[in-house]
């Protein structure tokens, strides 16, 4: 039915009873999303938005059996609470946190792979499972439809865009992943792709990469060779000069690694249709999969 | 942040990492006084760029005289429009071989990687080009760093990549470089630096192993563990000296995630993403976009309106276009944000506004009460904009 996150997930969120983590975990409850526990350290024993919360990961994940973890801490603390969620033992950890050092996250990413916990992000939307009412960040409730369609993007807007513009054109989702603006990420693009490989619900991807770094590429040597589904292609900061930073830490184009260009010739050399606009995308779905039935 | 080379060499000396002796000079005199005090001097521009070679930027002198010649003729000159602000004089070396030794991000594989080459003295970004199998590289244990055996192999590794040149001196190679690589690694974290190399780092004929130049940059999201070092360092390299674009610099001290592209048209939309996307729009149909503004996530009238003030800072805007995709920020609300900005500041440039979302019927309604074009796709408004801001003046 989708990747990463179902029905049956139990999220606990980290920095739950903070502004961010408040307005977000509403959301996700409002959305379905199991969410069953709170981590505030020092604020253990209380409850917030009717939920229990707790001092560690480790207590949370004791009590409730949470399986999921969402972390929505300031950067200065963000790095810790991954590991803590990935020690904690849960499988798969979500980081919407924005602007965390660099250093940070390369330790942090070192050792929860010892321990095979998945990441997605930081400086990412989340992800969400229409079908399953499931979704662990902050993407717009209103913009998930389920159906077959993967996506995966970078940014966080256009993910809501893309989303939307599927939606409303009848292609609902499987899952929507955010993997996230940052240079050091948890799962890449080639990851997710492998996740949708073996999810039967999935038809076609849809994968939105933009300028910096080289995990397009990545994802287009393993698309080339040999890819069960069809997949589309978008890449955004096509006009972004070299050197300049694009708003996330991670879209910069450094000496001859990270154009738009570099990325669009990989993707199309791998048989990877790549649009120009949002518009186009839904063109080549409705190309690749044939016209949607009408949304409900 | 990037520091300059005397700023990165201060700091290789603190962990232990030897430079020439030098000192810095605002003034022709003091060049000349430091060739006085040190013999035969390389003058050399202290500027956040490579290249400065090249440039003209760095001049061998072997007397006082020369070195007050040199450094006349390099203080206040323009390198790639960086306004050359002091020299760094240095003690001529004696120059046997140049390597390349420096800590940096790989992000292929998320982690950091130690590289060393003896293709020294070359950008390493050319040195990959042009000849990859000459860079000998090692991924360290983010918990552990480079050990004294990986370093080792990685020096072998990097002499295999030459042939193995009998000319260079390997066990007193293998000697140094271990304490070396861990000390630039060591800093390279202290720092929360994501570049941290050593290029070239000079072999003397009397076979010891010296920083000739440096580059080092902390990570800009790391900047709040070393407030104090990091004023320091920007004081240091005083205001204008930086060669950032002053509409960049204002937009920092704004609060601002803004860059300045050079064309006629403004773009201010939400998400690095879809501003990205935004500029690539107007590209598309023919405009030149003058700047990408991401105003964030959740999109609020104040922030739409400090993002119209500081995109009419430039005066090569001609007209602006809004891009917002409203999630859960509401459409009416950024309309009546935007109506508010617009009659506030005054602004009379075109003004096309896309937006999307939650409440979007609403807030249309609201902009064309106020005569602000609305559109309803992205590549609509593209095509709006540019036709508005066409061969007509401000």
């Amino acid at each position: 039915m989708s990747i990463l996150l179902n029905r049956d997930s139990k999220v606990v969120v980290q920095g739950m009873t903070g502004s961010e983590g408040t307005f977000h975990t509403q959301q996700m409850l409002e959305f379905g999303t199991q969410v069953v526990a709170g981590v505030s350290p020092g604020k253990g024993g209380g409850r917030h938005l009717g939920l229990p919360v707790f001092d560690s990961v480790a207590e949370a994940v004791g009590a409730t059996g949470a399986n999921v973890a969402a972390v929505f801490v300031p950067p200065p603390f963000a790095a810790d609470a991954i590991m803590e969620g990935s020690a904690a033992g849960v499988d798969l950890v979500v980081c919407i946190t924005e602007l965390i050092p660099v250093n940070d996250m390369i330790r942090a990413r070192a050792m929860i792979g010892r321990r095979g916990t998945r990441l997605v992000g930081p400086n990412c939307p989340g992800l969400m499972s229409p079908g399953d009412h499931a979704k662990v960040g902050i993407i717009p409730n209103q913009n998930g439809y389920p159906g077959h369609v993967g996506l995966v993007s970078r940014s966080g807007t256009l993910t809501y865009e893309m989303m939307q513009a599927l939606s409303q054109s009848g292609y609902g989702q499987s899952t929507a992943v955010g993997i996230g603006g940052d240079p050091v990420l948890g799962l890449s693009f080639s990851d997710v792709l492998e996740l949708f490989a073996r999810d039967p619900e999935t038809e076609l991807v849809v994968m939105a990469g933009e300028i910096g770094g080289a995990d397009e590429e990545r994802a287009a040597e393993l698309i080339g060779r040999g890819y069960p589904k069809p997949v589309v292609g978008f890449i955004s900061g096509r006009t972004a000069p070299p050197g300049k930073r694009m708003g996330h830490a991670g879209a910069i184009i450094s000496g001859n690694t990270g154009s738009a260009t570099s990325k669009v010739e990989a993707l199309e050399a791998a048989g990877v249709r790549v649009a120009d606009t949002i518009e186009q995308i839904v063109d080549l779905v409705r190309d690749r999969i044939g016209v949607a039935p009408t949304r409900a | 942040m990037k520091l300059l080379e005397h700023q990165a060499k201060s700091q290789f000396r603190s962990v232990g990492v030897e430079c020439p002796m030098g000192r810095l000079a605002h003034t022709p005199q003091e060049a000349a006084e430091a060739a006085t005090e040190l013999g035969a001097v390389v003058i050399k521009a202290q500027v956040p760029i490579g290249g400065r070679g090249k440039a003209g930027g760095v001049k061998l002198a072997r007397t006082p005289e020369e070195a007050h010649a040199a450094a006349a003729q390099i203080l206040g000159m323009d390198i790639r429009g960086f306004t050359v602000p002091t020299v760094l004089c240095e003690q001529a070396l004696d120059i046997a071989r140049e390597l390349y030794c420096g800590v940096a991000l790989d992000r292929d594989r998320r982690c950091l990687v130690v590289m060393l080459s003896f293709a020294g003295g070359m950008e390493i970004e050319e040195v990959a080009e042009t000849a990859p199998e000459k860079i000998a590289k090692l991924w360290p244990d983010p918990f552990a760093g480079p050990q004294a055996f990986e370093i080792r192999q990685l020096a072998l590794d990097a002499l295999a990549a030459v042939g193995g040149d009998q000319t260079i001196p390997k066990s007193s190679l293998l000697a140094q470089l271990v304490p070396l690589v861990q000390r630039l690694y060591s800093l390279s974290q202290r720092l929360d630096a994501t570049l941290c190399e050593v290029n070239p780092l000079v072999i003397t004929g009397a076979g010891r192993l010296i920083a000739g130049d440096g580059k080092i940059e902390i990570d800009q999201s790391a900047e709040f563990r070393h407030h104090d070092l990091v004023r320091e360092l920007g004081d240091d390299q005083g205001a204008g000296s930086s060669g950032e674009d002053p509409l960049e610099v204002e937009a920092k001290r704004r609060g601002l995630t803004y860059v300045h592209l050079g064309g006629t048209i403004g773009v201010v939309g939400n998400g690095a993403g879809l501003v990205m996307n935004t500029l690539d729009l107007v590209k598309q149909h023919g405009g030149e976009p003058a700047n990408f503004l991401d105003i964030g996530g959740g999109a609020k009238a104040e922030v739409v309106r400090k993002a119209l003030e500081m995109v009419l800072l430039d005066p090569q805007v001609k007209g602006i276009f809004v891009n917002i995709f409203g999630g859960i920020t509401r459409g009416d609300e950024v309309a009546t944000g935007l109506v508010a900005a617009r009659d506030e500041l005054h602004i009379t440039v075109p003004l096309v506004v896309r937006m999307t979302g939650t409440r979007e019927a609403e807030g249309r309604q609201i902009l064309e009460a106020a005569g602000i074009t609305p559109a309803v796709s992205a590549p609509e408004a593209a095509s709006k904009i540019v036709e508005l801001t066409s061969g007509g003046s401000r």
